[in-house]
This record gives C-alpha cells, sequence and structure tokens, in this order.
C-alpha cells in the first residue's frame, strides 16, 4: 500500500486523470438509470407516453402473480446455476492449483479453458442445439446403443437446455476467481496443517475453503448477475416455455410499454443489489483487487 | 492430498484429472461440433451425419440477401469494437493510475462503475436510449450505440487495470521525477513502456467485450444492427447450416484477435529480456 499512497502525481491532477471515466460513468450509466426510475412513474397507453407521475405501474406490478412466477424462475436459474458452477470451478481449480505441478502446465491449462470465452455467447448457446435435439447427437447414440428406442424430447427447449447452456456459458467466470484465490494460499499452511496431523478433508474444510472464499464470493457475482440479467438464453434454449424477469421485460419493450418495462426493471435491479449486497458482507471486492 | 514434490501421485489425482478433461471436453465438444457441421454439403442439415463436405453454407452467407446485412453488420461491429477499444485503453489507463490515490468520490465512481457491470445489460440499454430520445438525440450505432458499449467496456477495462496496477512498482515513476523528468515524460517514457503488455490485454478485451456485446446493443443501435445482433436473429430465422458457419466464422475471428494479441505481448516481453 505505501507504492500506493505515494503513486503518481498531485492531488489534482488525480482529479484531471480520472474525469474522463468519471464523467462518461455518470452521464452514460448514472444519468440512464436515473431514467430508468422516471420512465418507471411515467403513463402509456402503448403507443404514447404520457409524462405524468404514477404508481400504477408499481401497483400493477407488484399485485400481478406473474411477477413473483417470474422472479421465482429466474432465481431458481440463478441458483441451480450457482451451485453447480461452484462445485465445477471449486474442483477445477483445486485440481489446477494443488495437482498440477508445473507451472506452465498451470497456466495452460487454465488458459485452456478461457478460449471458448472468447467466441460470440450465442454461437455458442446454438452449439448445444445439434446436441441436444431430437434428431441430435446425444439421442443418436442413445437410440443406437439400444438404450432407448424414443429420443428424449426434455434435453432441447426446455429448463434442462436453459440450465446446461448457463453453466456452459458461466463456469469459467467461477474457475478464474476461485483459482486467483487458491494461487494465493501459501502452501506453508497446508503443509503446517498436515505436520498438525490433519486429513486431507480436514484442510479442505478448515484451510482451503476458508481461504478461497473471496473467490468463490467474486464467482457468486459474476454467476448471478449474468443469469439474471439473461433473456436470450432462457428465450431460445427453452423453446419459448419459460420465461425469467429479463425475457418478460423484452416482450414488454418490444410491445412499446416501456414504462411498465421499467418499473419490472427497477424491482429487478433492487433484487440483484440485494443479492449483490448479500455477497458483498463476506468480501470487499475492492480491498481483493488492491491486494 | 498430493501436494509436496517427490510424493508420488495418488487416487486423488486421476480423479481429479479425470474430472478436468471431461469438463474441458464439456466445454469444447459442442463447438466443435457446430465447426465441423459448418463444413456440411450443399444438401445436408443442422445435424449429423455430413452429407458430403462443402464450404457451400459459408459461400451462401454473404451471397444471399436472406440472411440479411452481414456484410455491413460485421463493418460495423468491428469499427464499433475498434473505437471501443481506443477509448477504453486512454480512459482506463488515466483512471486507473488516478485510482492509486485516495481521491473524493473514488468510492462512489466505483461502486457505480461496478453497477455499470451488474445491472442487466438490455436495462442499460433500455435507459440509453430512452435518455437520448428525451434529448431528442437519434439513434446512432456509432452514438448511442458506442456509449452502451462503453458502459460495458469500461468498467471491464478499469478491473483489469487494477490487476495490471497491483504488479507495477510505483518507485519508477518516482526515480524519473527524481531525475528531473516532467509528468508527460515519465508517462510516454516509464509508466506506458512498463505497462504496455498489460494496456494490451486493456485493449483485447475492450475490442472483444464490444465485438461480441449484443443485449446493450440491442435498443441503443438504431436502425442498423451489429453482428452479434444479426446472428442472433437468425438463430430464430435460419435453418440451414449457414447458422454454424457464421459460428464458425466469427469464432475464427475472435481467435485470431486474441492470437495476434498474445503475440504482441510476447515479442514485446522477448524484446524487454534481450535488452535487460
Amino acid at each position: 500500500m505505501s507504492s500506493r499512497s505515494s503513486g503518481g502525481s498531485s492531488g489534482l491532477s488525480a482529479y484531471l486523470q480520472v474525469a474522463p471515466l468519471a464523467l462518461f460513468t455518470i452521464a452514460f450509466v448514472g444519468v440512464p438509470i436515473g431514467t430508468l426510475v422516471l420512465l418507471s412513474f411515467w403513463q402509456t397507453d402503448g403507443i404514447f407516453i404520457y409524462r405524468e407521475f404514477t404508481l400504477d405501474n408499481y401497483r400493477q406490478m407488484l399485485s400481478s402473480p406473474l411477477t413473483y412466477a417470474l422472479f421465482f424462475t429466474t432465481i431458481k436459474f440463478a441458483a441451480i446455476t450457482l451451485i453447480v458452477t461452484t462445485i465445477i470451478g471449486f474442483i477445477c481449480s483445486y485440481f489446477l492449483v494443488f495437482h498440477v505441478r508445473n507451472l506452465k502446465w498451470q497456466i495452460g491449462l487454465l488458459l485452456l479453458c478461457t478460449i471458448p470465452f472468447w467466441t460470440s455467447n450465442v454461437i455458442r448457446m446454438i452449439s448445444w442445439i445439434p446436441f441436444l435435439g431430437r434428431e441430435g447427437i446425444f439421442n443418436q447414440t442413445i437410440i443406437a446403443m439400444g438404450l432407448t428406442n424414443q429420443p428424449l424430447d426434455f434435453l432441447l427447449y426446455s429448463e434442462f437446455a436453459v440450465i446446461l447452456t448457463y453453466i456452459h456459458l458461466y463456469t469459467l467466470f467461477m474457475i478464474v476467481p476461485i483459482f486467483n484465490s487458491m494461487a494465493k494460499i501459501n502452501p506453508n499452511l497446508i503443509e503446517a496443517a498436515r505436520d498438525a496431523g490433519a486429513s486431507g478433508w480436514q484442510i479442505l474444510y478448515t484451510v482451503i475453503i476458508p481461504l478461497s472464499k473471496t473467490g468463490i464470493a467474486l464467482g457468486s457475482i459474476f454467476v448471478v448477475t449474468l443469469v439474471m440479467a439473461d433473456f436470450f438464453v432462457v428465450r431460445v434454449m427453452s423453446g419459448g416455455q419459460s420465461a425469467s424477469v429479463v425475457s418478460a421485460m423484452k416482450n414488454q419493450i418490444d410491445n412499446l410499454f416501456y414504462p411498465q418495462a421499467a418499473a419490472m426493471a427497477i424491482m429487478l435491479i433492487a433484487v440483484v443489489a440485494l443479492l449483490v449486497s448479500g455477497i458483498l458482507r463476506v468480501v470487499d471486492i475492492r480491498a481483493e483487487l488492491a491486494r | 492430498m498430493n501436494m509436496s514434490n517427490g510424493q508420488k501421485r495418488g487416487l486423488g489425482f486421476y480423479l481429479l484429472a479425470a474430472f478436468f478433461a471431461m469438463f474441458v471436453i464439456f466445454l469444447y465438444g459442442p463447438m466443435l461440433m457446430i465447426f465441423i457441421l459448418s463444413f456440411q454439403g450443399t444438401t445436408g442439415g443442422l445435424t449429423f451425419p455430413m452429407r458430403g463436405v462443402s464450404v457451400h453454407w459459408f459461400g451462401d452467407l454473404f451471397a444471399s440477401s436472406r440472411y440479411g446485412d452481414l456484410g455491413g453488420a460485421l463493418t460495423r461491429s468491428v469499427l464499433l469494437g475498434l473505437v471501443a477499444m481506443i477509448i477504453t485503453t486512454v480512459v482506463c489507463l488515466f483512471a486507473g493510475l488516478a485510482f492509486r490515490r485516495r481521491f473524493m468520490g473514488a468510492g462512489p465512481l466505483f461502486y457505480l462503475s461496478i453497477i455499470s457491470l451488474v445491472v442487466p445489460g438490455i436495462l442499460l440499454g433500455l435507459g440509453i436510449s430512452q435518455m437520448f430520445q428525451l434529448l431528442g438525440i437519434r439513434l446512432h450505432w456509432l452514438m448511442s450505440g458506442l456509449v452502451a458499449h462503453l458502459s460495458w467496456t469500461l468498467p471491464f477495462g478499469l478491473l483489469i487495470m487494477f490487476a495490471v496496477l497491483n504488479r507495477f512498482d510505483s518507485s519508477w515513476e518516482e526515480a524519473a521525477r527524481d531525475a528531473g523528468a516532467r509528468a508527460l515524460t515519465i508517462l510516454r517514457l516509464v509508466t506506458i513502456p512498463i505497462l504496455f503488455p498489460g494496456l494490451i490485454a486493456v485493449a483485447l478485451f475492450g475490442f472483444t467485450l464490444s465485438y461480441d456485446e449484443m443485449p446493450r446493443s440491442l435498443l441503443t443501435v438504431g436502425g442498423n444492427n451489429t453482428l452479434p445482433i444479426e446472428i442472433s436473429n437468425m438463430t430464430t430465422t435460419v435453418t440451414t447450416p449457414a447458422l454454424y458457419a457464421i459460428g464458425t466464422l466469427t469464432s475464427a475471428l475472435s481467435f485470431l484477435a486474441i492470437a495476434i494479441s498474445f503475440i504482441a505481448i510476447a515479442i514485446i516481453q522477448k524484446r524487454r529480456r534481450a535488452r535487460d
């Protein structure tokens, strides 16, 4: 931290340096969010927007059972994806950090996991279609093996497909932060625990998991916000049978019901903020990043 | 547990290695399949078996107009990516340098940046498009679209800058200042050269994040679509292997961009080592 406080330049130049980011962020993140709030209190008949204050959008939204069902589905998707990606992320990071001894191999294998991240999410999503479809590879294989004589229909255009796609798209966001915090664990700590007679599982529970907590928390923020924000995967991969909060909002937007969509948006932002601040209670990301 | 060197690898190692291998297959398997299927023969469909091998569907993509304006969309996406890349790198470099000090408003600004990452993209897109419309400015991909993309690339770039500056020792700058160098000289001759590989990483993220961005673009680009929007439209309308051809093509472009950046970083570091 000492180099940090003495860093660079005089006080004024720090403001000059940060000014472009600050102006941009306030003008194009702060103000648009403010616009959404404003919009959520305005009226519309589906054609025009009337700039008159109303609570109707919120009243309508909160009195509709559909709203709660949408939030329930979305949170369910987020929770299942979170659990699975955490388990996969933890095991893969654990393997890379504690079992792959050669640093070059460690970095190489981690890079191997990150490469798919660089292709378009839409492409990665549709890449499941030839695998899961009725005529897809999985069904062709199990039929050829004689395990079943009917293709399994639940594979594609179902909640299963939606969650599988989320896991495929977002596990990386769990692996990288967990890997990072695990790599910072001092091997001497584990050595000491072993010398004190701790078993493998005890070391895992009392040393490694607590020290990986910040990584898990950061990864959870990524995964939860990504799933909660999605409208496209749920629309395509469920074949229109499921809807999340944002996909329902997208329908309202397509039908030009902007104020209703904005009200829903504000509620979603509130829920996401609540979840994220819950996670942030476990870890201070700013301190984590500065370390 | 099998950590100390020289110990024999136990069952645990092999179980974990198998798990990791399965995860890698899970990651790559479906993608490889669409890469293969994009070379489907002229009469082939969306699934196996392959009916011959051809590049028919690649040609079909750009030759026929039924897939929309893919060429135009690609041009717009690349241009947008390049502009977003340059702005992101410059703005985040200075912002990162500034954040090394405690200044008034540092906390709120940091959290506003995080909010920009956390708020669902399409909502921020809605906010931005409505703001432009309230101001009476027409939506345009290089105006409101660019703004929407920057609301995504800037906070990401800032986080990467934090990580980059973490390993940066400010005493280099101080030594230059003690030797009488002026602020701009220090920036040009000390700070930027040392941070250069990190800046390439920021640039790379800036480009690819913008190039792939769909939710934020949807409501902000106005009449002309970007490539990810065109592709997502294709997923619901196109039922030929042309869909996979566009997937193969854009993936190849992305990989090319990363490969170029990695080679650039490698060359710089090699030169540096040679100089030391």
